[in-house]
């Protein structure tokens, strides 16, 4: 009795469900109203922009899981973003191309996820309020980016690493895939890992989760480095998109759009839960919604106005799904 | 005299709980009042109803002989109801003066405020109670005894008529301690009416004229202090009449008939920052070592301390395979498990299914490749909910929509699913019904019996004299004394915990 209940709950969660209704809304309009949208090209377009954000919104859902906030995503980008080719464009890389490319992907990635063990550790070991501790990488990390460019724009001709950003996997563009690929492993991490459960506890419960011997400051650390590693690398899919990298711009705002695409997708601030799917969900209705303005050229400072509405709504059924 | 404010009749429950049924309190004017009570004697929840917080089911609310109807605090602010909770709820980074007139700040001509006026003021009432401050600077740069004056001196300024001390002294020195109990006779001596709550007995002769004993939300009765002794006031308040039950001997239930083994775990003089000041028991296989003490005697600390969650300042625990006892992580590694007092801070994970609980302290143990091996796990939560008669709709339903002795015993098979060689149970039973609770202490009296160790904590004595094998006496955060059961009786036990505080007395 009581589990038909639960089940009819889980049906009509207006937090999920809520999500795909909008989803389904914006699809229509634009069906209705927006010229040539059911184009290939659209797809494309759309799909190689909300990449980004869905990497990033996977890392943000798993922090916010624990309890925290990562506002440091976008600096992160930046400075992996502008690491990359001063790596490939050196003299190094072009004795060796290989390697070159292979450390202008690997050394980025790694400086972010040194980045995440540094807000993690201020998080759990310092106990530094997750907003505080990772401001300071929000306010550093595109500083230090644009000292190590001079503050100067690199453009690049880099095929290989353009791929990136630029590539196709059977039709599709290739961060499309990367999508897939991570959201596929996180929701295994998530769903199946002893380290997913007891992500989800220490957002639950963090003083339960201690009680029952779940590593807590490992575990925040764990959510902090993979959210960093995947902010560093939608940061390089930014470049190769570009095939030009500028410390001030990339990922700029990103972790506002991250946040936002979590909460959208049905990540409650609390912690407690990560779903990975609902975060790409957030990803691709922020991204419709930009789409969707643009390209019935109404100016991108409405698009924003239209991204607080979201958001506002996107909490509101939270909220009233509190008992 | 008449009655300030007579409360009779009361009745508040929360969810079908009952929080309190017919109870009842009469202040006087002018008179330092004493509630004392077991915890979840109602005691909260009566001054509650009286402050606005709470509204009540039942019963009947007078003040001065009128019907007294305040839904708010701030309401009771106005009816002449003052409160000073434990954690003060002041501004410490605004002047005493700020603290003082708050929301009630005298006004110039011009509509702006008045300092001077409020200035002296604030100095005026503080002098009254042999305080000599600096008023203008901020509060927090003053002691916590300074800061709880001035929340008096607040509810002074507010022409209250009742004030309402909830744990007044608890963050208090002896010094400090002194100085509020000055002002406590100095507002008694000027009209004004305190209700005092505390859980040190000692106070009460100190400064009560009166004590109302509460239990089980009921008040049990009303005595002037002076006429009244401790062992009278430890067994009113646990419903025991001492002599009788000292006469009437051991219970049918009782422990001590088991074969204890080895010592597991030895703690030895411990004093931490939470409280102990030199805590020693051990624990044997096959036996249940109880805890006995008022609330406040370092019950509960002392097993946080020997779980690894508080860290000791002094003495040590010793597990007999001499590994380090840390972390809840290490002690859980060494067989170990702590059922919390408080289910719903510490225990539950709300938002997880009866299965994700159960299994939550023995993840490693199902590690297959990184995953939960969810076969074993099913087997293993199946295997409990029907041994433990868990009623839930499945084991995927969210622990949250379970009743508390349902969550008790999921939460009690998190720790038997690691098969424990020492288990703490910190109030194993409460806020669970008769049914549950009769359920919960066969299932741990049966694993005592294969040999697990126990060590039990309880407010109720009835369930530490029947269950434990040996009672260890804390008092203050220090263990006084040890009973050995066959022999305990719940007469015995109070006198060994009211004997001692007498005699800390003197």
């Amino acid at each position: 009795m009581s589990a038909t209940v639960a089940i009819m709950r889980e049906r009509f969660d207006p937090s999920r469900h809520g999500a795909l209704l909008a989803l389904a809304v914006i699809l229509l309009f634009n069906l209705l109203v927006t010229p040539n949208f059911l184009q290939a090209q659209t797809l494309f377009v759309n799909i190689s922009q909300v990449a980004t954000i869905a990497i990033v919104a996977m890392g943000m859902t798993l922090v916010i899981a624990t309890g925290g906030i990562d506002l440091s995503v976008g600096a992160i980008m930046a400075l992996s973003g502008a690491l990359a080719p001063l790596i490939f464009l050196s003299d190094f890389a072009a004795a060796n191309p290989t390697l070159g490319l292979t450390a202008s992907i690997v050394v980025p990635v790694f400086v972010a996820l040194c980045c995440g063990i540094f807000n993690g550790v201020l998080v759990s070991f310092l106990n530094v309020q997750p907003i505080v501790a990772t401001l300071i990488f929000f306010i550093s990390g595109r500083g230090l980016a644009q000292v190590l460019t001079n503050g100067n724009l690199q453009t690049f001709t880099n095929p290989s690493f353009s791929y990136l950003g630029t590539g196709r996997v059977l039709g599709l563009p290739f961060q499309g895939w990367l999508v897939l690929l991570i959201a596929l492993i996180l929701y295994w991490v998530v769903t199946r890992s002893i380290f997913g459960r007891q992500l989800l506890a220490v957002g639950g419960n963090e003083r339960a989760a201690r009680l029952s011997g779940i590593p807590v400051h490992r575990v925040k650390i764990g959510a902090y480095v993979i959210c960093a590693g995947l902010s560093g690398l939608a940061g390089l899919i930014v470049v190769a998109i570009n095939s030009a990298s500028d410390a001030a711009r990339i990922g700029n705002l990103m972790e506002l759009d991250a946040i936002a695409a979590a909460v959208v997708g049905g990540t409650l601030l609390q912690g407690g839960r990560a779903p990975i799917f609902g975060a790409i969900l957030g990803a691709v209705i922020i991204q419709l919604v930009k789409y969707t303005l643009l390209a019935n050229g109404i100016a991108d400072e409405v698009a924003l106005i239209a991204k607080a509405g979201i958001i506002i709504a996107a909490v509101y059924l939270q909220q009233a799904r509190k008992e | 005299m008449t009655d300030f404010i007579q409360m009779t009749g009361i009745g508040k429950s929360f969810a079908g709980i009952i929080a309190l049924k017919d109870a009842s309190l009469a202040i006087r004017p002018g008179e330092v009042h004493a509630i004392i009570g077991q915890n979840g004697a109602g005691k909260s929840t009566l001054i509650k109803i009286l402050t606005g917080v709470y509204r009540r089911d039942a019963g009947d609310v007078r003040k001065d002989g009128k019907p007294l109807a305040v839904s708010t605090p701030r309401e009771a602010q106005d009816a002449g109801i003052a409160t000073i909770y434990q954690e003060l709820s002041l501004v410490p980074l605004r002047s005493v003066t700020e603290n003082v007139v708050m929301g009630y700040e005298p006004r110039t001509r011009f509509g702006l405020i008045d300092w001077k006026a409020a200035h002296a003021r604030t100095r005026e009432i503080l002098a009254r109670f042999g305080v000599d401050v600096d008023v203008t600077r901020q509060l927090g740069s003053y002691s916590t005894a300074i800061q709880q004056l001035v929340a008096i001196a607040r509810a002074v300024s507010l022409d209250a008529k009742l004030v309402i001390m909830d744990e007044a002294t608890s963050s208090l020195d002896d010094q400090e301690i002194e100085t509020l109990f000055s002002v406590v006779r100095n507002l008694r001596d000027s009209g004004v009416a305190v209700l005092y709550i505390s859980h040190f007995l000692d106070e009460l002769y100190q400064i009560c004229d009166r004590v109302t004993i509460m239990r089980d939300g009921q008040t049990v009765a009303t005595h002037v202090v002076a006429e009244t002794t401790k062992l009278g006031l430890v067994s009113e308040m646990l419903g025991r009449d001492a002599s009788e039950i000292q006469a009437a001997g051991l219970t049918a239930l009782s422990g001590g008939h088991g074969n204890p083994g080895e010592v597991l775990l030895e703690a030895e003089g411990l004093r931490s920052k939470t409280g102990l000041r030199g805590t020693s028991f051990n624990i044997r296989k096959r036996e249940i070592v109880g805890l006995g003490g008022l609330l406040g005697s370092g019950r509960t600390e002392a097993a946080r301390a020997v779980f690894g969650l508080d860290a000791v300042s002094e003495g040590r625990v010793r597990h007999h395979s001499g590994a380090a006892l840390d972390t809840p992580a290490q002690a859980i590694a060494l067989g170990m498990g702590f059922l919390t007092e408080d289910r719903k801070a510490d225990g539950i994970i709300p938002h997880m299914s009866v299965r994700e609980n159960i299994t939550l302290a023995m993840l490693p143990r199902l590690k297959r490749m990184g995953a939960v091996d969810r076969e074993r796990e099913r087997e293993l939560v199946a295997h409990y909910i029907d041994a433990l008669q868990i009623k839930t709709s499945g084991m995927e339903q969210p622990i949250r929509e379970l009743s508390g002795g349902n969550q008790q015993k999921v939460l009690l098979a998190r720790w038997l699913a690691l098969e424990p060689e020492i288990l703490i149970l910190d109030e194993p039973t409460r806020g669970v019904d008769v049914g549950a609770k009769f359920e919960i202490q066969s299932i741990i009296r049966k694993q005592v019996a294969d040999g697990l160790a126990v060590l039990l904590i309880s407010s109720e004595f009835e369930e530490l004299v029947e269950g434990a094998d040996r009672i260890v006496v804390l008092q203050e955060g220090r263990s006084v004394s040890e009973l050995q059961n066959p022999g305990i009786t719940e007469g015995a036990l109070i006198n060994a915990i009211a004997h001692h505080h007498e005699r800390s007395v003197a």
